[in-house]
């Protein structure tokens, strides 16, 4: 898997003349887990929803390892990006069916148990009910489904707000775990400091649909970010 | 005026009326005036049609027959678009799917020569055939309508794994169909058995051979079933479309913000002044 850094411009997007997202401007390296936080209604999981196309930005540009996304077709850069929601969203009567729902669709080669064993999750569920499975270990395989398109990014979007803490520690884990086996480069949006802290290499704040600053991990989380995390300590 | 007298000699079924009227005030149903206006507009809407239908036939003009149609067919698309309310083009996709429903299948009755081309059958076949297409298109849009909204979540999830708008919603389009075709499709399963069609009823009654009565309802049945599922579908297949883009994003919502994180953030200046 090859691992494309995403780089935002000036990027805005309204909606019936109510703007979302006012010009954010931020880099998430190849390779890297980039954390991307702020307050409720900041235009967090917008800005993940334009990087893959979901909605169509009104101006500004997302490059993919240097490449426009607006020149791309939406349906293949959405193949490039693979996007992991808050719910598991899982379709088909079979974990199988469910992890290669959209490698079918593309007509891409899947192996369905070494998915499962990159997720964590044992090779003989794949014949299971997905409904029969925790909601953790269906949000392992929505990852999986993700991985199965082979991306170059992986935007996750409140991946574990529906989890338990023991689950969401697992899943954290599992984002860093396929981040260091793949080099995969991420997007998280996470609203818990803590988890940022545990899983980010660096860290994008946004606020009222604009980018307020861009930090590593290291920065953010020593004096130099305090004004940052205290902002939005306050906020939530 | 006999007409008058005929029609009017149905008043005293009224008294029926007054049974649900009695229930829905016993059970504070608050239904008395909806039931009211329904047994005033019945009465009205079908004592008009029966002088029209009446007036039709004495001119024996197919031209009129076809206006008489396509004018029942404007006000079921406008009655279905009404019901599907936010639908966007509800009235003219409603149009086009009762009208080729309609066209196709009294056209069909015509040229295998099952019906005769007169006012007499086109009339009432045409007004069964587009009431039931109507509601099949107000059921079908409706299903679509909240389907999508409830399950925008799940159709991002096709849609971001590559899936087209069509591919994503396709689930939401089979059970929509499914919806407004099983009613029809159990009907016909146990007509005869549990109940005898309305048509056949009345046939039989204005004393009719009960073996044409059954002529006629098995062509009365299998017309409904092939317009109502050509109405559905082609409800279904189009109007979906109204809720993505080209480019296979769900439309945006505006002002409804249904993902609590894309809401306008209240007061929403630079939080953080740069130095």
């Amino acid at each position: 898997m090859a691992s494309a850094g995403i780089e935002i411009s000036g990027l805005g997007y309204a909606v019936g003349g109510t703007e979302i997202l006012k010009g954010v401007d931020a880099r998430m390296p190849g390779g890297e887990i980039t954390a991307v936080v702020g307050p409720s209604g900041a235009g967090k999981s917008t800005l993940l929803r334009a990087v893959n196309r979901l909605v169509e930005p009104s101006s500004g540009e997302v490059y993919l390892d240097g490449e426009p996304t607006s020149a791309l077709d939406p349906l293949a850069l959405r193949r490039r990006v693979g996007m992991v929601f808050q719910i598991p969203a899982l379709f088909g009567g079979s974990v199988e069916e469910a992890v290669l729902y959209g490698a079918r669709l593309s007509g891409k080669d899947a192996d369905p148990r070494r998915l499962l064993q990159m997720v964590g999750l044992d090779a003989s569920l794949r014949w299971r009910d997905p409904r029969a499975l925790s909601v953790g270990q269906q949000q392992r395989v929505s990852i999986a489904r993700a991985l199965a398109l082979g991306p170059e990014a992986l935007l996750l979007d409140e991946p574990t707000s529906a989890l338990d803490e023991a689950a969401r520690r697992r899943i954290e884990e599992l984002v860093t775990d396929l981040n260091a086996r793949l080099g995969l480069t991420m997007v998280f949006v996470s609203h818990d400091l803590s988890q940022v802290e545990r899983v980010a290499d660096r860290v994008v704040l946004m606020a009222g649909g604009r980018s307020e600053g861009e930090w590593s991990a290291e920065e953010f989380f020593s004096a130099a970010g305090e004004r940052a995390r205290r902002y939005i300590a306050g906020r939530d | 005026m006999a007409g008058l007298q005929t029609v009017g000699s149905a008043l005293p079924a009224l008294g029926l009326v007054a049974v649900a009227v009695l229930l829905s005030l016993y059970e504070r149903l608050d239904l008395e005036k909806d039931i009211g206006v329904a047994v005033v507009r019945s009465c009205v809407q079908l004592a008009a049609i029966g002088y029209v239908i009446d007036y039709i036939f004495g001119l024996d003009s197919l031209g009129v027959v076809a206006l008489l149609l396509a004018g029942m067919v404007l006000f079921a698309a406008w009655t279905s678009a009404r019901r599907a309310g936010d639908v966007p083009k509800a009235f003219l996709i409603a149009a086009f799917a009762v009208g080729v429903a309609a066209v196709a299948t009294l056209g069909l009755l015509l040229a295998l020569g099952i019906v005769p081309a007169t006012a007499r059958y086109l009339i009432p076949l045409g007004g069964m055939v587009i009431g039931n297409s109507m509601n099949a298109a107000s059921l079908t849009m409706t299903r679509i309508r909240d389907d999508v909204t409830e399950q925008s979540l799940k159709v991002e999830a096709a849609l971001a794994l590559g899936a087209t708008s069509r591919q994503a919603v396709s689930p939401i389009l089979k059970t929509a169909l499914q919806r407004a075709l099983i009613p029809l499709i159990d009907a016909t399963k146990t007509t005869g058995i549990i109940f005898l069609p309305g048509a056949m009823v009345g046939m039989i009654i204005a004393g009719a051979d009960p073996l044409e009565a059954v002529r006629l309802q098995i062509v009365v049945l299998y017309m409904l079933l092939g317009s109502v599922s050509i109405a559905a579908i082609l409800v279904g297949t189009i109007s979906y479309r109204s809720f993505f883009t080209p480019r296979h994003q769900l439309m945006p919502n505006p002002g409804e913000g249904s993902d609590t994180s894309v809401a306008p953030h209240p007061g929403s200046g630079s939080p953080l002044s740069r130095e």
